[in-house]
C-alpha cells in the first residue's frame, strides 16, 4: 500500500512537469497552430539557466526560478517576433522546421561550450530532506515541484477564464478571423502568448534542475512524450493538457510498477488508444466545417 | 481614418479582383452602399459571394480594385482596424466562440461610439440575457445568429456585412432578423446582405445585386422586384 501511494506521488511530480511543459506547448499551438519543437530545448535552459546563475554569478535557486523562465520568456517573444511571425502566413510546417532548426542550435551551443556530461545542482537547504505525509516520507523538494506546478496550473487556467485576456486569447485561437472583425487585434497578443509558453518551459527547466541530471539533451528526451501528452488532451486544449499530464504522470508510474515491461512504450499505446476513441483528443474540439 | 458617422458612411467597392491562387472568383467588381440601405448580394453557390463580403472586411486581399469607406481608400487597412472604423462582419456560420460564454461573446467586441450597451441588446434579445452563462455554441442555430448580429450591434458598426442570416432558420427567427435589419436601418446603417431567400430579400432590401460567376450584374431595385423575379431566379439557378 505504502509502496503503491509513493509511486502514485512519483507519477504525480513526473505529471507536474508533462503539465506545465504540455500547458506552454498547448498555448502556443493555440494561438499560432504551430508545434513549437523548441520546447524541450528551452526547458534544458531552463535548468542550464540555473546551474550557470549559480556557477557563475552565484545566484541561488529562489532568485533563478524568478530570472531564468523570465529571461527566456522575453527570448521566446523576441524569436516570435523576429523569426516566427514572418513564416505564420506559410505551411505550418515551415515554422515547425524553424522550431526544430532552434533546437539543434541551442543544443549544439551548449555541448560546444560546456559538454555533454551532467552538471551539479542541488534543492535550497530549505527543501532538503524529507517530509512525513503520514504513510511514509517523501523529499521535501519534490513536494515542492508538486505543489508548485499545481498552483501555476490553476492560476493559468484562472487568467485563461477569467480575465479579458483569457478572452481575447480564447477568441483568438478559436476563430482568429472572427476576433479581427471584432476590432480584436490578433497579432499583437501573439508575441506575448508566445513568450508566455516559453516561461512556463524555462519554469519547469528550473524545477527540473535539482531532481533531474542537468545535461544539454535532458528536453530532447522530454519533448517527445510531451507531444504525446498534448496529442492525448487535444490540441490547443488548455485544460486537457494539464489533465493529461498529470493523468500521464500517474500512468506511467503505475505502469512501473506494475507493468514494467510496458514503460517504455504506455504512453504511446495511451496515445493510439485515446486517438482511435476522440480522434480529436481528451479535450480537443472537433474540427468545424470550414 | 473616419468613422462612419462623420464621414457618410457610404461604401464603395471598385473594379474589386478577387480569388485563390490561381484562380479568379471575383472579376471587376464595383457597388455602393449608402447609408441607410440594404443592398442584397444574390447568387448561387460559388457565385464568390463570401470572398466579395470577405475583402469588404479586410479578411482577404484583393488583386486588384478598391474599397472606399466615407471617401477614403480603406484597401490596404487591416480588418482588426476597420471595425474600428464602423465594419461590422456577420458571417456564415455565425462564428460564434465555443469556448466564450454568451455574454463573453458580447463583451469581446472593442465597443466604440454607438455601440450598443449591453442592457440594450438583452432588452432587445431577451433570451440572451437567459442564456447568458451558457457557452456560445449550446445555443440553438437561431439563437447563435441572434448572439451573431448582437455582437457586431455592439461595436458601433455602421455598415453591416451579413452572409445569410437567414440560412436555416425557423420563420420566427426569420422574422426577428427582420426586425432587427429594419431597425438598423432606421438607425442609418447600411447592410451589404448575402441572402438567397427572396422573400426575406424583398422584405427587407432597396436594391438586389445579382452575382454570376464572379461578374456582378446591374442592380435590380426593390421595387421593380415583383416583375423581374425570374431574372433574379434564373441568377440563383432555381
Amino acid at each position: 500500500m505504502t509502496n503503491f501511494l509513493e509511486q502514485v506521488f512519483n507519477g504525480l511530480v513526473s505529471g507536474s512537469f508533462y503539465a506545465l511543459l504540455a500547458l506552454g506547448l498547448a498555448v502556443i499551438f493555440g494561438i499560432l497552430g504551430v508545434v513549437n519543437f523548441a520546447h524541450g530545448a528551452f526547458y534544458m535552459l531552463g535548468a542550464f539557466g540555473s546551474w550557470l546563475a549559480l556557477d557563475k554569478a552565484g545566484i541561488g535557486f529562489w532568485p533563478a526560478l524568478l530570472l531564468v523562465p523570465l529571461a527566456l520568456g522575453l527570448f521566446g517573444a523576441l524569436l516570435e517576433r523576429i523569426a516566427v511571425s514572418r513564416l505564420a502566413s506559410l505551411d505550418p510546417l515551415y515554422n515547425f522546421l524553424l522550431t526544430f532548426g532552434v533546437t539543434l542550435v541551442l543544443q549544439d551551443l551548449v555541448v560546444r561550450f560546456y559538454g555533454v556530461g551532467s552538471q551539479p545542482y542541488s534543492a535550497p537547504k530549505e527543501l532538503q530532506g524529507t517530509i512525513s505525509l503520514g504513510l511514509f516520507d517523501y523529499p521535501k523538494y519534490q513536494a515542492f515541484v508538486l505543489v508548485a506546478a499545481l498552483v501555476v496550473c490553476s492560476a493559468v487556467w484562472l487568467a485563461f477564464t477569467r480575465t479579458r485576456v483569457g478572452m481575447v486569447v480564447r477568441a483568438a485561437t478559436e476563430r482568429p478571423d472572427v476576433a479581427r472583425a471584432l476590432g480584436v487585434d490578433v497579432r499583437r497578443w501573439i508575441a506575448p502568448v508566445f513568450g508566455f509558453g516559453i516561461w512556463l518551459a524555462g519554469l519547469s527547466g528550473v524545477l527540473a534542475a535539482p531532481m533531474r541530471s542537468v545535461n544539454p539533451l535532458m528536453g530532447s528526451d522530454l519533448v517527445i512524450t510531451v507531444f504525446a501528452v498534448v496529442v492525448i488532451g487535444g490540441l490547443g486544449s488548455v485544460s486537457g493538457a494539464v489533465i493529461a499530464g498529470f493523468a500521464l504522470g500517474l500512468i506511467e508510474a503505475l505502469g512501473e510498477l506494475y507493468a514494467p515491461f510496458l514503460a517504455q512504450v504506455l504512453v504511446f499505446v495511451v496515445m493510439a488508444a485515446v486517438l482511435l476513441w476522440r480522434p480529436a483528443g481528451l479535450f480537443g474540439r472537433q474540427e468545424v466545417r470550414a | 481614418m473616419p468613422r462612419g458617422a462623420a464621414g457618410g458612411g457610404a461604401l464603395r467597392v471598385e473594379n474589386l479582383v478577387a480569388g485563390y491562387g490561381q484562380g479568379t472568383v471575383l472579376h471587376e467588381v464595383s457597388l455602393h452602399v449608402a447609408p441607410g440601405e440594404i443592398v442584397t448580394l444574390v447568387g448561387r453557390n460559388g457565385a464568390g459571394k463570401t470572398t466579395l463580403l470577405r475583402c469588404v472586411m479586410g479578411l482577404h486581399k484583393p488583386s486588384a480594385g478598391r474599397v472606399l469607406w466615407g471617401g477614403s481608400d480603406v484597401t490596404a487597412v487591416a480588418a482588426h482596424r476597420r471595425a474600428a472604423a464602423g465594419f461590422g462582419w456577420v458571417q456564415d456560420d455565425r462564428g460564434v466562440f465555443a469556448t466564450l460564454t454568451v455574454e463573453e461573446n458580447l463583451l469581446l467586441p472593442k465597443v466604440s461610439g454607438g455601440g450598443w450597451p449591453l442592457e440594450r441588446i438583452y432588452e432587445y434579445f431577451p433570451a440572451l440575457k437567459q442564456r447568458r452563462r451558457s457557452m456560445g455554441t449550446q445555443l440553438s442555430g437561431g439563437e447563435q445568429q441572434m448572439l451573431a448580429l448582437a455582437r457586431v450591434l455592439r461595436t458601433g458598426a455602421r455598415l453591416l456585412l451579413c452572409d445569410e442570416p437567414s440560412e436555416g432558420l425557423s420563420p420566427l427567427f426569420v422574422d426577428k432578423i427582420g426586425e432587427v435589419l429594419t431597425q438598423i436601418k432606421k438607425d442609418g446603417i447600411g447592410v451589404l446582405l448575402i441572402e438567397q431567400n427572396i422573400r426575406f430579400a424583398s422584405r427587407v432590401a432597396d436594391r438586389h445585386y445579382p452575382l454570376v460567376d464572379g461578374r456582378l450584374q446591374e442592380p435590380i431595385a426593390n421595387g421593380d422586384l415583383a416583375e423581374r423575379e425570374l431574372e433574379l431566379l434564373d441568377h440563383l439557378g432555381l
